[in-house]
């Protein structure tokens, strides 16, 4: 099997040199999500033109689509890397998979805060149970429980692999959910409205929308090296790379117990 | 500039949900910064609490 | 000691389960209480207009006793975690999935089947039409040994944790809106006189896979849970 992975990969997985890794790009991270994301929002918000239907209060979709969009893509990292936590037991693995989750539930939140605002002024309700929304919901709730089982214990790894499991069991009724939220409304007509885009969605307005959602990938990234080499310095507190990161003029003398490079 | 501000009279529903926006997104930025600045703390004082401990003059029986 | 051959070992398990809960006989009394006292709190709440009530005898009837289910999850591990048999099951040589799935059959007997037995007087002080009576015990039969199953799963995730039943539902009911929506939509359709057939079966279908994946499920969770 490890003849098809790269040694670079190989490499990566180790904490001292994803550590670094990760710290040289995040800046760089973190300047093209801001970039792209000012592009994005002078676009969005000065160039295009107001809507026909809608007018001004369709900008909200330059957040809540990618906002809405990064929610699911973050979910579906999250359980990749919850599979090859659990199969090959590599502890980078669950930490992007751990880490992952506060930011995709942070952009679930907005995604919900942002389509109930935006649901107000266009349908005169603060919100409507139509199946995206919905399902949105269902998804900040499945975050939520990974979160919390993964703090439930006290050994960090355990936790970590419980709470991978329980992503996995969880992406499975992400489409299960929505399939069922969709006939649900259908049973229950009555006020079945649905949150759409503007009445055409012209090239004025994709692709600010597109750029946002490029800006906010980059920022995913950027976000989660931040949180993995926090979570790095944690765990591994006992080594010497994490010593010598702490200050290593009063580095001990001797060499810890079970010291690896 | 105030019409750019006004938002077609939907000021008060666009400019919140961007505020929400930027506001979740800086918290997330924060909190592993934060986090980090801790664990950094405590670890320094992890180890002057290791290198006090070897630096006195060893008793018989304790080691770290 | 010779080993033991699965079946026995399968009906020693239920047996033993179903003999540890008959001596703690009050308790499986409440969570039957308990979804009593929960319909009856809907009356008052919202008044006691048969019309309204009506509507919603169905829903609140199977979010009930979801609910007393949920409250009855915790304990269906935890005497044998406490006492360590947990561990031996796991390390028996017999195949985990099939004893989970027996400890799974004893909890979904002494706890759902009371609730379903009940569910016809709630659903009557609801005012729920009696032709429709038939699919709201249907969806049930159904309904809650998905719950069962699903909810072993997680519970075996939590083995090893400061248990919170909080945390429990906050984990079971996002998996549970499926269940919900087919279970108590064919009690709606049906009394809307729409075709009910429909959601039963996505319910049976639903059902068959976890009959058979959710043990495995559990065994792995158990693993995962128990192993340092």
């Amino acid at each position: 099997m490890s003849k098809w992975i790269p040694l670079w990969l190989h490499k990566l997985g180790s904490p001292p040199t994803f550590y670094r890794f990760a710290g040289t790009l995040r800046p760089w991270l973190l300047a093209l999500a801001l970039i792209a994301g000012a592009v994005a929002l002078y676009g969005g918000l000065v160039l295009a033109p107001a809507d026909y239907q809608q007018g001004d209060a369709y900008r909200i979709i330059f957040i809540h689509v990618p906002s809405a969009w990064m929610g699911l893509f973050i979910y579906g990292v999250l359980a990749v890397a919850s599979f090859v936590a659990l199969v090959w037991r590599i502890k980078l693995a669950e930490s992007v998979a751990m880490e992952s989750a506060p930011i995709g539930a942070a952009f679930t939140f907005i995604t919900l805060v942002t389509g109930s605002l935006w649901g107000k002024p266009m349908w005169g309700t603060w919100w409507t149970w139509d199946a995206r929304l919905t399902s949105e919901l269902v998804l900040l709730f499945l975050y939520l429980g990974v979160i919390g089982l993964y703090h439930a214990f006290e050994d960090r790894r355990q936790g970590a692999r419980a709470a991978a499991f329980l992503a996995i069991i969880g992406i499975i009724n992400v489409p299960i959910v929505h399939f069922s939220v969709n006939w649900w409304n259908t049973l229950h007509q009555g006020s079945t409205i649905r949150i759409l885009g503007p009445s055409k969605i012209s090239a004025s307005m994709l692709w600010p929308l597109l750029t946002m959602m490029v800006a906010t990938k980059f920022y995913y990234v950027a976000s989660l090296f931040g949180r993995v080499r926090a979570d790095l310095l944690d765990l591994e507190g006992g080594k010497e790379w994490v010593r010598r990161i702490a200050g290593g003029d009063d580095a001990p003398n001797r060499q810890a117990p079970g010291e690896r490079a | 500039m105030s019409a750019f501000l006004a938002m077609g009279g939907y000021a008060a529903y666009v400019w919140p949900a961007y505020a929400v926006f930027f506001l979740v997104l800086l918290a997330d930025f924060l909190s592993p910064l934060l986090r980090r600045r801790r664990n950094l703390r405590e670890l320094r004082a992890r180890l002057a609490r290791q290198t006090a401990r070897q630096q006195r003059p060893a008793s018989p029986t304790v080691h770290p | 000691m010779s080993r033991a051959s699965v079946s026995s070992a399968c009906a020693a398990v239920l047996r033993r389960d179903l003999t540890l809960a008959w001596r703690r006989r009050g308790d499986i009394a409440m969570p039957v209480l308990y979804a009593l006292i929960v319909a009856t709190l809907f009356p008052f709440a919202l008044g006691p207009e048969e019309s309204l009530l009506q509507r919603i005898a169905g829903g609140v009837v199977l979010v009930t006793v979801l609910l007393a289910m949920l409250l009855a999850l915790d304990a269906m591990f935890r005497s044998d975690i406490e006492d360590g048999s947990l561990e031996q099951l796991v390390l028996a040589p017999q195949p985990l999935a099939l004893m989970l799935a027996m400890k799974i059959l004893a909890h979904w007997l002494t706890t759902a089947l009371p609730l379903i037995v009940i569910a016809p007087l709630l659903a009557g002080m609801l005012h729920l039409p009696v032709a429709v009576m038939g699919v709201l015990l249907l969806a049930l039969l159904l309904a809650t040994p998905m719950l069962s199953l699903l909810g072993a799963v997680l519970v075996a995730l939590t083995a090893g944790t400061r248990r919170s039943g909080m945390l429990l539902a906050l984990m079971l009911l996002p998996l549970c809106v499926p269940v919900v929506i087919f279970a108590a939509g064919a009690v709606a359709a049906a009394q809307q006189g729409l075709p009910w057939v429909a959601p039963i079966a996505w319910l049976g279908a639903a059902l068959a896979m976890a009959l058979v994946l959710a043990p495995l499920a559990c065994a792995t969770a158990l693993r995962i849970a128990l192993d340092a």
